[in-house]
Order: C-alpha cells, then sequence, then structure tokens
C-alpha cells in the first residue's frame, strides 16, 4: 500500500487535503459552497483548452481558475453572486464541451478531472501542486485579518477600511489557486467536497477560528486517507469516498451541535428558582 | 428573395429533420417550465440548489442505469431524496443552507462516482458521465415527449398554486410568518417543485443546460422587469428564444466554413449568456444615466 507509486498518491492527497482544510474553513464561513463548486469545474475548461492548442494542462487550468474568479468577482459586484456563479459555471462547461468536440482524442483523459482519479500520480505532478498549494496557504496567513474581518461581519469590516469587493477578489483568487494546485491530480469533485465536508463538520465542534482550522485540516486529512486506504484495497472510487466521509462527519457534528444545545437548555431549565 | 433569406437562416431540411422536430418541441417545453420556476428561484437566491440538483440527477441516472429501471424513476427518486435532505439540514439562513445544499451534493456526487464505476464494471458505459452531464438535444427518445408535457403542466400547476406563498416568503420571511403563512412548508414545496422542474429538464438536455435555462433566462428578465409576472413571461420568451436560436446555430454551424457542427448545448448555452451580459450592461447603462440626471438636478436645485 505504502509502495512505489502509491507513495506518490499519499503525499498529493495529503497535500490536496491540507490545503482544501485551509481555504475550505472560509468558503464555509463565507457561504460560498456554489464557487467552491463551480471553480474547479472551470479548471476542465482550461484542460480542454490547452490540450488543443497544445500546452501544459496546468497553464490551462491556472487561466481559466483565474479568469473565472475575476469575472464573477466582477460580475458579482452589483447583483446576485450565486446567478453569477451558476451562469459562467454553464458557459465554461458549454465552452469545455464545444473545445471536447474539436480533439476527440483527450476526451476521456479530461473527462476524468470531472470525477478525478487519485490513484497513478507521476513524480513531477508534485512539486507545481506543492508550490501552488504553499501559495495558496501562504496568502491565506497574510490575509487572515481583513479575510476574517470581511466574512463574519462585513458591515464592520468596510467601517474598518477592509473593501469588501476586493476581499471578495483575494478570496475567489485563492480558490482558484488552491483548485489548479489539486484538480490535476485529485479531480474536480474530490476538490470540492474537500473543501465543504471537514471544514463544515469542524465548524460543528468549535468556535475558535484556529481550533477550527486546525481541526478541519486534521480531518481532511483522515477523510483522505481513509479514502486512499479504501480505494486500494476494496477499487471503489476516492471520489465515491470523500464525499460520503465528508457527509457523514458533517452529520456527526450537526448531531453533537444539537446534543450540546439540549444540555445547555437542560441545565438552565433545572437551575434552582432564586430564592 | 424571401426564400434565399430564409435559405440562408435556416439551412435546408432544418424543419424537415426529425430529431430537429423533436428538439424544438421537448427543448421549448422545458424552456418554459424552468423560465416560470426559475423566477422564484433566483428571487429566493437558491440557484445554487437549483444548479446542485441537475448535478445529482447524475446520481439518479446512473443508479437507474444499475437497477435497470426507467432513468426517469431514478431521476425522480433522487430528486425528492435531494431535497428532503437539504430541507432537514437546512438553517434558516442562508450561508448555513449554502453549506447544506454543498454536503449532500457532495455526497451525491460520490455516490454517482460509485455507481458509474460499477456500472462501467458491469456493464462498460463509459459514455454514461458525458452523457448525463452534457446531455444533447439532437438525441431526445420521442416517445418521452408526453412524459415531458405532463410532468411540465404539474409543475406550471403547482407553481401556479403556490405562487402568492412563495413570493410572500421570498420577500420578507418575518412578515409572512406572522400572517400565518407556513414559512417551512412553503419552502420545502419549493424544493420539492424545483427539483422536479430540474430532473425534467436535466433527462432532456443535460445537467448544464438545465442550470442554464433554469438561472439565465429569469436572470436576464429580472434585470429588465421587476414584476414577478411580467419576469415569469419575459423568462420563458427568454428560454424559448435561447432554445430555438441555440438549436438553429448548432444545425446551421455544420453548414459553415470548417464543417465543424457546435455541440448543442454550447450553442444554447451561448446564446442564453449573450442575453445576460446585453441585460446586464444595459442596466448598467441605465443606472449610470439616473446617477448622472441625479447629479445634474443637484446642481440645479443649489
Amino acid at each position: 500500500m505504502f509502495s512505489g507509486f502509491m507513495i506518490n498518491t499519499w503525499i498529493v492527497g495529503s497535500i490536496a487535503a491540507v490545503v482544501a482544510g485551509v481555504v475550505g474553513f472560509f468558503v464555509v464561513v463565507r457561504g460560498s459552497a456554489f464557487v467552491a463548486h463551480a471553480l474547479p469545474q472551470s479548471a476542465f475548461t482550461g484542460a480542454a483548452a490547452a490540450y488543443l492548442i497544445g500546452i501544459n494542462t496546468l497553464f490551462g487550468m491556472g487561466a481559466f481558475a483565474l479568469a473565472s474568479a475575476f469575472g464573477i468577482a466582477w460580475l458579482g459586484r452589483r447583483g446576485r453572486h450565486d446567478v453569477v456563479t451558476a451562469l459562467t459555471l454553464v458557459m465554461l462547461l458549454g465552452l469545455g464541451e464545444f473545445f471536447l468536440s474539436y480533439s476527440v482524442e483527450y476526451a476521456q483523459a479530461i473527462y476524468s478531472l470531472l470525477f478525478g482519479e487519485v490513484l497513478g500520480v507521476s513524480t513531477n505532478e508534485i512539486v507545481p501542486t506543492a508550490l501552488i498549494g504553499a501559495v495558496a496557504i501562504v496568502a491565506v496567513a497574510v490575509m487572515y485579518r481583513p479575510l476574517m474581518l470581511s466574512s463574519v461581519l462585513s458591515e464592520i469590516g468596510e467601517a474598518r477600511g477592509v473593501r469588501s469587493f476586493r476581499m471578495e477578489l483575494a478570496f475567489l483568487v485563492i480558490v482558484a489557486l488552491a483548485t489548479t494546485a489539486a484538480v490535476p491530480v485529485v479531480g474536480a469533485l474530490l476538490m470540492f467536497s474537500l473543501m465543504i465536508g471537514p471544514p463544515a463538520a469542524s465548524r460543528c465542534f468549535t468556535d475558535n477560528p484556529f481550533v477550527a482550522i486546525t481541526l478541519s485540516v486534521a480531518l481532511a486529512l483522515i477523510t483522505v486517507w481513509v479514502a486512499i486506504a479504501v480505494a486500494y484495497e476494496r477499487n471503489w472510487p476516492v471520489g465515491f469516498l470523500v464525499g460520503t466521509i465528508g457527509a457523514a462527519l458533517y452529520i456527526i457534528g450537526r448531531v453533537w451541535q444539537a446534543w450540546g444545545r439540549s444540555r445547555v437548555s437542560h441545565r438552565i431549565t433545572h437551575q434552582p428558582a432564586p430564592a | 428573395m424571401t426564400g434565399l433569406v430564409a435559405n440562408v437562416v435556416f439551412e435546408p431540411g432544418f424543419f424537415a429533420n426529425g430529431p430537429v422536430q423533436v428538439a424544438l418541441l421537448a427543448g421549448g417545453v422545458v424552456a418554459v417550465t424552468s423560465g416560470v420556476v426559475g423566477v422564484f428561484t433566483v428571487v429566493r437566491g437558491q440557484s445554487f440548489a437549483g444548479h446542485a440538483f441537475s448535478d445529482m440527477d447524475t446520481t439518479g441516472g446512473s443508479g437507474a442505469f444499475l437497477l435497470g429501471i426507467g432513468t426517469l424513476w431514478g431521476f425522480l427518486a433522487v430528486a425528492v431524496a435531494a431535497a428532503t435532505a437539504m430541507e432537514l439540514l437546512g438553517v434558516e439562513r442562508r450561508r448555513g443552507r449554502d453549506v447544506a445544499t454543498g454536503v449532500v451534493l457532495g455526497a451525491a456526487l460520490g455516490l454517482a462516482a460509485l455507481f458509474l464505476y460499477w456500472d462501467t464494471a458491469v456493464a462498460s458505459t463509459s459514455g454514461a458521465t458525458t452523457t448525463v452531464l452534457f446531455g444533447s438535444l439532437f438525441t431526445i427518445d420521442g416517445s418521452t415527449v408526453p412524459a415531458i408535457l405532463a410532468f411540465s403542466v404539474a409543475v406550471l400547476a403547482v407553481a401556479a398554486v403556490l405562487y402568492r406563498p412563495l413570493l410572500f416568503t421570498s420577500v420578507s420571511a418575518d412578515t409572512a410568518r406572522a400572517r400565518g403563512v407556513p414559512v417551512r412548508m412553503v419552502g420545502a414545496a419549493f424544493l420539492v417543485m424545483m427539483a422536479l422542474a430540474v430532473a425534467l429538464s436535466a433527462i432532456t438536455v443535460g445537467a448544464v443546460l438545465s442550470t442554464a435555462l433554469l438561472i439565465g433566462p429569469a436572470a436576464t428578465a429580472l434585470r429588465l422587469t421587476k414584476r414577478p409576472g411580467t419576469a415569469m413571461l419575459a423568462a420563458a420568451s427568454i428560454g424559448l428564444l435561447g432554445v430555438w436560436s441555440g438549436i438553429l446555430v448548432a444545425y446551421d454551424s455544420s453548414a459553415w466554413p470548417g464543417h465543424h457542427g457546435w455541440p448543442v448545448s454550447f450553442s444554447v448555452v451561448a446564446v442564453i449568456f449573450v442575453l445576460y451580459l446585453a441585460a446586464e450592461l444595459q442596466s448598467w447603462a441605465r443606472a449610470g444615466r439616473a446617477q448622472a440626471g441625479h447629479g445634474r438636478a443637484a446642481t440645479r436645485s443649489r
């Protein structure tokens, strides 16, 4: 399980989990699940375009992910963010289909980007993944305070001089970077599940942001490791395991939260009445 | 002369072509239903849920294939199950709702990956992913058209019954609750209605196009008018325009230089996206004019 080609899978899976755990925390806090779903899929179009003109797919994916991040931020300045995200997403998927209709021979490889296949990662994919992932995490660290402020209390953030639009743009660029790092090796579906399930679960257990981010990274790592191990043993698709484990973690978190709340209200209602 | 123009716009054989006729009819029905439901979806800010349903139909399609039952039943079962799960996990606030939708979508897509894996392992259907996601208006089975029509009429009837409470709860949930409207029930009913409408369009035109038809025309219409009734009419018309001209472009494109037929989903999405951008630009221009006029008025009054 840890020999030869599987080593690359473990390394790349762990990198994706760490990046998704950190970036995903802000995705959940900002309620940007739709963007986290749309940007990884835009990478599909980027890969299709790159194949068509014969350049490295990583450049195509990065370019399209960044372009859609800018497009969503700019079109979403006024009006509904979710509407703009939906339209950008379908336009990109349609374009991807258009590009693919010109190059039949790579179609299967590009479609596998949507559902993803972690097994069989080549060694020269590790370094770019690690580098781009590191840039995304450093960007989160640098902008931690304004990003947090604009996510939780956007009005107070504005009053303190944090421009919501710039923060939104910066955030979308970070998600685009995380996407570019992870999608070539783990696929769009897996990256999306990792950015939602573990962070959403960790938010149920704690209110402290640092603890929540740490927990979210830990849960994402556990999810990926269990998924790779089971996929290796039983030959099931990794995407299935990551998706269902993420959902299971979130449900456990919600049950824990509800239980904690009922315990608190129980304690309050059963306090001895003041004399 | 008119004949010449018609021949340039409509490549020969356009109206006599069987698949084109089915595509015009089925696509038109889906466009009208999606336009009406889409206005509610956009007003309520539930685009993500609308898109999630269309993606989750991959799960329904692949599951139905695995069990050997009709695809339509798989779509419907998943639509209702997912709507229930979202409602159970759903939180009142918009952010919580987004996360609940995301978790359900992630789990459903994971299941789809498993079903597709089993499908390919058992029955070798490597194209299943592509078909479900992108679909094609030109490969609709003519015999499904009556079922599509029946479901569309049902969805539109429910929309007509729920029209007032739905708009009321969308605009101000608190006031509606104070007036005794069962807000949560209305929301759940809408979710199921949207799931059905999306399942219907996903089976016909594929997941990508289904989202485009749900959100695009409605968002465009709401840029042009604020009246919900007018917006629904406009959205249905824009959807029809998008689908029909998209089909025309896809059909004609094979006769253009290069002789490469464009995928029909891409053509329709492109038309809808361009219409949305045009409405967006027009509303910007109007806002700019209004601001300039306001500035002049302020100077004059001073």
